[in-house]
């Protein structure tokens, strides 16, 4: 299996980085054979099986959306490949994104969801319920997201404001998105896994770590 | 707005207005300014006799509701150094104020918007005035004190639930620089961080200075176009034209050349970063015609700032207290951490004033202490402790501090911001 961070210096504000790093251990630790890269905004996009987007700061959002478009991240994804996308990740591969004042700048589209500007950033822990589950993290952003034509949410908030302040993210065959930071899949280990799971296409075996009871006290902390 | 890191106590500090008096009133100074100044000088009195914190806020606050320019006039017709950047703000405003010499004011509590600014002002007429100012409120502050000097450490990620991300600071600074009509404002400006290149350029006098930076995650795009910046050694520069200034002052280890002066650092304070700190200190000593070469003997001789860097004991233990608050501060102290095998303390927080989000554990790399023992304290003791598993590095996670065992050799102890005070406050020196 191989993963690929991409553009960690635009996309990668907020630890998302560390995401890369969870996978990677928690597969490794299971015997299977990973390779991580971390794709700069100065190596060609390499072929992977699941490519990691983090949050970002509106200029470098903008060239990320850019260079993805150059590097054809929507036929990848078409071929096979899987994306794990977080804030500034999640609107690039929405169809249009409004951060900088009012100028409207094109996404990826592969995924009909649009972001405008809110009224004011939402800032604070995020709790999202994705079936019987819930995902715990932390979100900071002046987007709201929009999906459109029956685009799956990927959950619902608990806590938090997410998309809209009902929805978080979205979801399809091959794209997980959230504004979860935390990163997300350190604090929440059952996600990294369904993740893992869906990329190495089998059931894995509980692994314990630190992050359980991290993941635990997150959830008290929240109340949940 | 950045929160306040004190909350003020609500309305009572309104009686100490009877004890004003005419003849102990500042000259120069407006009457409804002369009591704004007392009542910050009677209220922090107040507040630190009952124990309310150091008492640099509270007063602050309450002279500058009573006289919103209070700042301005306090600082008028002085020699104000300003100080302001992501990392180093009171190592450096404290080895300026050293430097200097005699009678230097300062906000050497660290509280460093207004409040802190106008309680520190308040406690002398000095013309010697040096203070440590947050990023945020550095527009701000640069416009009420009309500074001689302004330093410009670093801009980095920080607490960003709170604060502005760190471009945004970046363009905030620019057009104050740029707009900023005071005479004969100097900047001193670090020529490695393209953030603070940017911010600092428009200005009508900068001495910028070589000092190293490892910390570039967030200066990857330019600052002016969004292309990719292109590092080649110690040079870097964008194809729109961008590119690192000639520098005033440059230093390799030890060795600090100011303009054409030479100057030797033989620091007390450890790490690389700290002399980094020392050589913009002297450089905005320079300005003012300080003789630099004795100004680094005073810094060469400051062995802790607020704490920091300090050797306390507790429970048994010798540690040394290190304050990291954000990934490039980290970065820089793991620097400092021997490659013994040592066991080190870290203690992780994320209360209001670290930051509530403490997800930058992922942008700091804790691989590098691997073959140590690491023990996590804190509030947020398990968001390390997860961080550190991933790492492959050993770890503990203390729940009970008064179990672990004693040791005889002195550990270094690496605290967030509130981690720190809170560790400050239960060793002893």
């Amino acid at each position: 299996m191989k993963i690929a961070v991409l553009f960690p210096e635009l996309l990668g504000t907020y630890g998302d980085g560390g995401n890369g790093l969870v996978l990677c251990e928690r597969a490794r630790r299971r015997g299977f054979e990973v390779a991580l890269v971390h794709a700069t905004l100065h190596d060609d996009v390499p072929d992977a099986d699941l490519y990691l987007l983090g949050g970002g700061e509106d200029g470098p959002q903008r060239l990320a959306a850019d260079l993805l478009r150059r590097a054809s991240l929507v036929s990848r994804v078409e071929d096979g490949a899987r994306v794990l996308a977080v804030c500034a990740g999640l609107q690039i591969l929405g169809t249009s994104f409004s951060i900088d004042g009012d100028d409207e700048y094109g996404g990826l589209g592969l995924v009909d969801a649009t972001t405008r500007r809110g009224p004011k950033r939402s800032v604070g822990e995020l709790a999202v319920r994705i079936g019987n589950r819930v995902l715990v993290g932390f979100e900071n952003h002046g987007g709201v997201t929009t999906l459109h034509g029956g685009v799956a949410a990927l959950g619902s908030v608990v806590k938090g404001r997410g998309n809209d302040g009902a929805l978080d993210g979205f979801e399809t065959d091959s794209v997980w998105a959230t504004y979860a930071h935390g990163p997300v899949l350190a604090m929440n280990p059952w996600f990294a896994d369904l993740i893992l799971s869906a990329v190495l296409g089998e059931q894995l075996e509980p692994l314990a770590s630190a992050a359980d009871l991290l993941y635990d006290e997150r959830l008290a902390a929240f109340g949940l | 707005m950045v929160l306040q890191k004190g909350q003020p106590p609500p309305g009572w500090p309104f009686c100490v207005f009877r004890v004003v008096s005419v003849a102990s009133m500042s000259i120069g100074l407006s009457i409804r300014n002369n009591v704004a100044a007392l009542a910050v000088r009677a209220v922090n009195r107040l507040s630190r006799l009952v124990g309310r914190g150091s008492g640099t806020v509270a007063g602050g606050r309450v002279g500058l509701r009573i006289a919103p320019d209070l700042l301005t006039s306090l600082a008028h017709g002085r020699s104000n150094i300003l100080v302001s950047g992501t990392n180093g703000k009171t190592t450096t405003t404290s080895m300026i104020a050293v430097g200097w010499g005699e009678l230097v004011i300062t906000n050497s509590t660290g509280s460093n918007m207004p409040p802190g600014h106008v309680a520190a002002l308040v406690t002398s007429t000095s013309s010697r005035v040096v203070l440590e100012v947050d990023e945020a409120w550095l527009p701000h502050v640069l416009a009420a004190t009309s500074p001689r000097v302004v330093v410009l450490l670093n801009l980095s990620r920080d607490q960003l639930d709170r604060a502005s991300e760190v471009r945004q600071l970046a363009e905030r600074w620019r057009r104050a620089f740029t707009n900023g009509s005071i005479r004969d404002l100097v900047v001193v400006a670090n020529a490695n961080d393209p953030l603070v290149v940017y911010a600092a350029e428009n200005a009508h006098d900068v001495r910028w200075c070589d000092v190293p930076t490892t910390w570039l995650a967030d200066a990857v795009s330019c600052p002016k176009c969004t292309t990719a910046l292109v590092y080649e050694g110690v040079h870097w520069h964008c194809r729109c034209g961008f590119a690192k200034p000639l520098m005033a002052s440059t230093r390799s280890d030890e060795n600090l050349v100011i303009e054409e002066e030479h100057v030797t650092l033989n620091l007390s304070l450890p790490g690389d970063f700290n002399r980094g700190n020392a050589a913009m200190a002297l450089t905005a000593l320079g300005v003012l015609g300080v003789n630099v070469a004795q100004a680094a003997i005073r810094i060469g001789s400051l062995s802790s700032v607020a704490g920091r860097f300090s050797l306390r004991r507790w429970n048994g233990h010798a540690l040394r207290l290190l304050l990291a608050k954000n990934p490039a501060g980290f970065e820089a102290l793991l620097t400092t951490v021997p490659s013994d095998g040592a066991d080190v303390w870290i203690a992780i927080n994320a209360r209001i004033a670290d930051g509530r989000d403490p997800s930058w554990l992922y942008d700091v790399p804790f691989e590098k202490l691997r073959g140590h023992r690491v023990f996590c304290f804190g509030d947020r003791r398990l968001d390390l402790a997860a961080r550190l598993d991933y790492a492959q590095v050993e770890y503990e996670i203390v729940n009970d501090e008064s179990k672990v065992a004693a040791s005889s050799m002195p550990i270094q102890l690496i605290a967030n911001y509130t981690a720190f005070s809170d560790w400050l406050e239960r060793t002893a020196p």
